[in-house]
């Protein structure tokens, strides 16, 4: 059979997302000869038609549907609607990220072993380890174009990161370059170079940046084996007697429910929608959800130890000019407890927009000393702090008691508080940077507050044992062999490196698995 | 976006000067507010121009910009004479917060107060307010989003149809 295929066809793998997890799936499988249906929730926005400005952009292509928040994070306070700042279209997060693609240490899937338990948090080790998952990194890397691997030169470095890389130096780090980006710094792929834009975060207008959009997805298409349907809002995963999932319901994009039948779903909506789905999910032979039987599905909600530091110097910087994340610093990422935490942080250079700036420096600050700072704006460089979070069960994504979206289905209310593990990094990292800015000569820097999370991880973590975690080291679910887990869900810890590559790593190696399976007949 | 119109209000330099508003103060004439160098006036459609005006002044205070000139904030709040149109809950919302800062203020009310500082404490003390938050929280947006403001700024806004920067300055930095 091929592309398209009828809401009745119950021989296709039904993927829901299109980003990193999805997309990379889709296409691996579609490239191995499986017909696939993806299940997009946005729109099909094509890189031309991108917004070089910041609040269009952002009415373009993030998720805003309503969700609410609580727990001790400042975010619940500042932007209490607004957990995440992801996307809603095709390509999901992809279109959005700023194309760091760093592979995970070797530690960093053994954090209960290496870290030992850690009071109030629920560290568990991976049951995968980073041998196994080298082969399939090295695709990813390939795949994606990711500078200073497979002979791809590095980025050139712009204002900010040259600001970085001096007070790198006055430090004395030592791991201090341009990055491994999923940027172009040649033209591959076919796609170009880096034009040194800026707007990253708004979606790459020339496609020099890896997303889902315009690589996986229509290589897949070219297959005839993938159909890409989009404005297609998934509410509820069907299942039959024996237990194993038959059908995907999903509001077409007039808002008519339709059912596309399935031998194999695959869940990738990102942190917040996947165990919002199994959990709304809920039958009479799954009372609390899908592949929840650990009670883990929602649980252990990792989002990244972020935060910001901006300072600003004597002379201009322009650091919104190029790349958005345009270098890092690596000393810190290490795992070294004589600094007074667990796990370790990266230093990544950020520059916002006018507008974003006055939304995130200081969110609800006003009046002379804000001003001030914004009056500072073309004299400011600036950095990203993501470090390693610890997973607690109680930061969740929860089913909302009383709101309901416009097909009756809960919303997600969406709880977090820093571990004291992560509040003793964050400020062990601002230190750092207002004294890197400091060595080369910063007048004033703000320690600025971690952003609505692009990093949305755990919801349905990996783990040895069932009852532990919520799929097994395939991301196939403990409870359900027809159904698996495809985004950072899965992440059992999130380590201290932005997240995508390691998606796209384990959806090349979801992609083998399910074909093996189903070359065996056994799902 | 809200747009104020340019215009020359119909009133004289004598009939300016009888109704006692020299200096930096924003006129009030019928319905609008008027620059006091006259280079613009907007209408107010719910609120009160009053209303507006004190609008204006409060959102300076909110984000004090010294070499940004006042028809940028007027533009930043028009949006809520705008809203108080269509929404009485707003229009009370913004015309018993203003009817506050005034009390508070004392006699001449806000707008009369002479030190930014005075202004300012008085700000403090209703920070948490929802009519303080809904103008802040509006402000945020409306202010820094003007193109038209992103000069002030030094911030050049979109660049893909310029090719980017790769050609235009992106490592040009000297001074390290």
């Amino acid at each position: 059979m091929a592309a398209p295929y009828d809401l009745n066809d119950d021989s296709v793998v039904v993927i829901i997302g299109s980003g990193a997890g999805g997309g990379t799936l889709g296409n691996e499988l579609a490239q191995k000869g499986i017909d696939v249906v993806v299940l997009e929730a946005g729109a099909r926005i094509e890189h031309e038609d991108f917004i070089n400005d910041e609040w269009d952009s952002f009415s373009q292509l993030a998720w805003l549907d309503h969700r609410t928040t609580g727990g001790g994070w400042r975010v619940s306070k500042d932007f209490p609607n607004l957990p995440a700042w992801i996307v809603k279209a095709v390509g999901g997060t992809t279109t959005h990220w700023a194309g760091a693609s760093l592979r995970f240490q070797e530690h960093e899937f053994k954090t209960l072993t290496n870290y030992g338990k850690v009071e109030g948090a629920n560290l568990l080790d991976w049951p995968v380890t980073l041998a196994e998952l080298e082969p399939y990194y090295a695709k990813a890397e390939d795949k994606m174009g990711v500078t200073r691997t497979n002979g791809i030169e590095g980025l050139p470095g712009n204002n900010n990161f040259k600001i970085l890389k001096a007070g790198a130096d006055k430090l004395g780090y030592k791991e201090c370059h341009t990055g491994n980006m999923a940027i172009n710094s040649a033209d591959r792929d076919d796609r170009m170079s880096c034009q040194q834009t800026g707007f990253c975060f708004q979606g790459c207008k020339w496609g020099a940046k890896w997303s889902t959009l315009y690589t996986e997805i229509p290589k897949g298409e070219a297959t005839g084996r993938l159909e890409v349907r989009p404005n297609s809002h998934v509410v509820k995963i069907e299942h039959d007697d024996s237990g194993k999932v038959t059908a995907v319901v999903y509001a077409d994009k007039d808002g008519k429910l339709q059912s596309q039948k399935a031998r194999i779903i695959c869940v990738a909506g990102n942190s917040i929608e996947s165990p919002r789905l199994l959990l709304n999910s809920a039958s009479s032979k799954y009372p609390d959800g899908l592949a929840n039987s650990s009670g883990q599905v929602g649980k252990n909600y990792m989002r990244h130890t972020t935060g910001s530091v901006y300072a600003v110097f004597e002379k201009p910087v322009h650091f919104y000019r190029g790349t958005t994340m345009a270098g890092i610093v690596r000393d810190e990422a290490k795992h070294d407890p004589s600094r007074g935490f667990v796990g370790g942080y990266e230093l990544e250079t950020l520059a916002l927009g006018v507008p974003f700036m006055a939304a995130f420096l200081d969110p609800g600050g006003w009046g002379r000393p804000f001003a001030s700072a914004m009056d500072s704006y073309a004299n400011m460089a600036g950095l990203w702090i993501v470090g390693e979070d610890m997973p607690q069960e109680q930061n969740a994504v929860k089913l909302h008691g009383e709101l309901k979206d416009k097909y009756g289905m809960p919303i997600p209310d969406v709880w977090f508080t820093d571990h004291p593990n992560d509040v003793a990094m964050r400020n062990h990292a601002y230190k750092q940077g207002e004294a890197l800015y400091a060595a080369v000569g910063a007048t004033r820097s703000f320690p600025t507050p971690p952003y609505p999370s692009t990093h949305n991880l755990g919801t349905n973590r990996m783990s040895e044992k069932a009852q532990d975690g919520v799929v097994n080291k395939w991301g196939q679910t403990h409870d359900i062999k027809n159904l698996f887990v495809s985004d950072g869900s899965q992440f059992t810890t999130g380590a201290a490196e932005n997240p995508t590559l390691t998606i796209v790593t384990l959806a090349i190696r979801q992609a083998d698995y399910i074909a093996k399976e189903m070359g065996a007949g056994s799902i | 976006m809200t747009t104020i119109y340019e215009q020359r209000p119909g009133l004289s330099r004598r009939e300016l000067l009888k109704r006692g508003t020299i200096g930096a103060a924003l006129i009030i004439s019928g319905r609008a507010v008027i620059s006091p160098d006259k280079a613009w006036g907007m209408e107010t459609t719910a609120l009160k121009p009053e209303t507006m005006a004190t609008l204006i002044k409060l959102a300076r205070d909110i984000y004090p910009h010294d070499t940004v000139a006042d028809r940028f904030y007027a533009i930043a709040v028009k949006g809520h004479d705008t809203k108080a149109g269509t929404d009485a809950a707003h229009k009370e919302l913004i015309e018993a917060g203003i009817a506050d800062l005034d009390k508070r203020a004392g006699e001449g009310g806000y707008r009369a107060l002479g030190w930014e500082d005075d202004r300012v404490k008085i700000l403090h003390d209703i920070e948490s307010t929802p009519f303080f938050q809904a103008v802040r929280g509006d402000l945020v947006v409306s202010f820094y989003n003007q193109k038209e403001l992103w000069p002030h700024f030094g911030y050049e806004g979109e660049s893909y149809s310029k090719g980017g920067y790769i050609a235009r300055g992106f490592d040009d930095i000297e001074w390290l």
